[in-house]
């Protein structure tokens, strides 16, 4: 199967702060990954150097067999790489639509275009279309800062997936989100994630939710990944167990 | 499909073009000094406009009296270099001049936000203010320049120029304005807001922030050229203060007063500031800018999205430039 990203020894420290340390992972081509780990052990550090957000101090980074190290995250997300945020990042005085209008048009590079409107009937279909996969009805209209928590989380994962992204980086998806809400929005995530066949790779808190969707769970700690398995290999082991438990 | 288009549209423009054809009478039914007074808001108020569409991206320019005097001076040079008497040649020109230093100066300023920006535009004003200053052989220094009213299409406007400068400063601004609303409601002007709201999120969806000022800033520095140009014809006499801080306060000032939910705001601002500076300053000449300050002091205070919001008082939050809330 292809590579998607590859990182090849990682390394960046804040201070005294190992936030990746000699990180190395390979995710394949169709690949939904899960990302567990206690605070601080570098899970969005790890997301932050792979877009390019920062640049290691040591290390290589290769998406598609490209080395894209210390490309800047525009150049990456053009290439293909979209992310979502720990806390989402939205243009808040803007309608959850404008929202997916705005997303739709850049990637089709007419951001700069100064004289058609930005809602031709095509790009709002398209943005309807979009924002119903992911369970957005009456609420389009709405202007953002208005949304609820988990409506917003929900609204950035679908704006990086609007960008028609090859590998798909989403930083705690369902945080915020309440508990009795996380397996329904996680359904309607990984739904659409699996029906584009996207490479996907998500940082998750919640182990049961992390056993439930992930193919194949990367432990961090520490700006190290301990452990690589599948989640059902995974959560049998003695030490991952302790390990986990004893973080929560 | 397309006929029910057309008329929707017709239907739209409609309360438009009832105020054009008011603002087109008006003139016969004010004093001189009045329609004069107008000519010169709607000149400036195409400045505020400037000013305004570059406050949607959250950058306040303290320095657009640089693009009012660059149009203002590109009528006075073309008339005393090129002997150059054509309005429609004379604004095409300010509007070459104003764009190509817009051009130049927003490479760097597009770099800069917040307070660095302001005062950026503001030392890049003052630079264009002391060289008016200083070449006096080429500016007339201090006394500016006299610009003789020019021909409009090849009229000569002869006893009836106060009328012809107030129309073509109408039609010049009512293009201006269907352009810009124009631009606000394509994907350059929402990337404007976008960029104003999250720049971090503009550049993780692949596009690049500081292309997107730099348009927007270019847009705005045409309409400061094209505001001086028109400002030129019609005072009849331009001078170094178009670029000195004083005058882009002003125009900060008037985009304050107006408001920016509509690009009709800043008209409204600019007509209420002449006539309040008009008449404070007949109240009491010393202490005109008292009242102004006062003015202000309430706005803000009581009216936070400017004059406009009194108008429309419950304008959509999310793009109130455009016409989104028709859907
Ligand atoms: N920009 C930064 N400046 C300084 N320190 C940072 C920065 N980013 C991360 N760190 C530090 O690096 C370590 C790893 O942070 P990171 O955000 O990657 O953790 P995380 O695994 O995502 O944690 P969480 O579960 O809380 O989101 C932490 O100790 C954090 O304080
Ligand atoms: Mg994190």
């Amino acid at each position: 199967m292809d590579v998607v990203l590859e990182a090849v020894g990682l390394a960046k420290s804040f201070g005294a702060v190992k936030a990746a340390d000699d990180l190395s992972v390979r995710i394949s081509s169709g690949q939904i990954v899960g990302i567990v780990g206690p605070n601080g052990s570098g899970k969005t550090t790890f997301l932050n150097l792979v877009t390019g957000y920062l640049s290691p101090a040591r290390g290589q980074i290769y998406y598609l067999g490209k080395e894209i190290t210390g490309l800047h995250p525009r150049q990456v997300t053009r290439l293909g790489v979209a992310r979502s945020f720990q806390v989402p990042q939205l243009y808040t005085s803007l309608t959850v639509l404008e929202n997916m209008l705005v997303a739709l048009v850049i990637r089709s590079g007419r951001q700069g275009d100064c004289w058609r409107a930005l809602r031709t009937r095509a790009r709002l279909a398209e943005a309807r279309r979009l924002l119903e996969k992911f369970g957005f009805g009456d609420e389009s209209g709405q202007v953002v800062r208005t949304l609820p928590e988990g409506g917003r989380k929900l609204l950035d994962v679908a704006l990086s997936f609007a960008l028609g992204p090859r590998l798909l980086l989403l930083d705690e998806p369902t945080s915020g989100v309440s508990a009795a809400e996380k397996f329904r929005v996680m359904d309607t995530l990984i739904g659409v994630i699996r029906e584009s066949g996207v490479t996907s790779v998500f940082v998750e808190h919640d182990m049961d939710v992390v056993q439930r969707y992930a193919e194949r769970v990367l432990v961090f700690s520490e700006g190290r990944i301990i452990a690589d398995d599948p989640p059902g290999a995974l959560f049998a082991d003695p030490i991952v167990r302790r390990y986990i438990l004893g973080e929560e | 499909m397309r006929g029910a288009q057309v008329s929707r549209t017709l239907a739209g423009a409609a309360p438009w073009l009832a105020v054009l054809l008011a603002l087109a009478i008006l003139p016969r039914l004010l004093p001189d000094w009045l329609g004069f007074l107008l000519t010169v808001a709607f000149a400036k108020a195409l400045v505020v406009l400037g000013v305004a569409v570059l406050l949607r991206s959250n950058l306040v320019s303290f320095g657009h009296g640089l693009y009012f005097a660059a149009g203002a001076y590109t009528v006075g040079f073309a008339a005393k270099w090129l002997h150059l008497r054509e309005a429609v040649l004379l604004i095409f020109g300010a509007v070459v001049v104003s764009g190509a230093l817009a051009a130049l100066l927003g490479l760097f300023l597009a770099r800069y936000r917040g307070i660095f920006f302001g005062m950026l535009t503001l030392a890049f004003s003052m630079i264009l203010y002391s060289l008016l200053l200083r070449l006096y052989w080429l500016t007339g220094g201090t006394d500016g320049m006299v610009t003789a009213p020019p021909t409009i299409l090849g009229v000569v406007p002869g006893a009836a120029a106060g009328r012809a400068h107030y129309y073509l400063t109408l039609v010049c601004l009512a293009l201006a304005l269907a352009l810009t609303r124009r631009w606000l409601g394509s994907p350059l002007g929402y990337l404007a807001s976008a960029i104003r709201d999250n720049e971090i999120r503009v550049e993780y969806m692949g596009a690049s922030v500081r292309q997107g000022i730099y348009r927007t800033y270019l847009l705005s520095g045409v309409l400061g050229g094209l505001g001086g140009c028109l400002v030129a014809f019609s005072v009849g006499h331009i001078a170094p203060e178009f670029s000195y801080w004083t005058q882009s306060g002003d125009f900060v000032f008037v985009t304050v007063l107006g408001g920016y939910a509509s690009v009709f705001a800043p008209v409204m601002g600019s007509v209420v500031f002449e006539l309040v500076r008009n008449y404070a300053y007949a109240l009491s000449p010393y202490t005109w800018q008292m009242s102004l300050g006062a003015i202000l002091l309430l706005i803000v205070l009581f009216l936070p999205r400017g004059l406009w919001s009194l108008l429309a008082p419950r304008a959509p939050v999310s793009s109130p430039w455009t016409s989104s809330s028709r859907r």
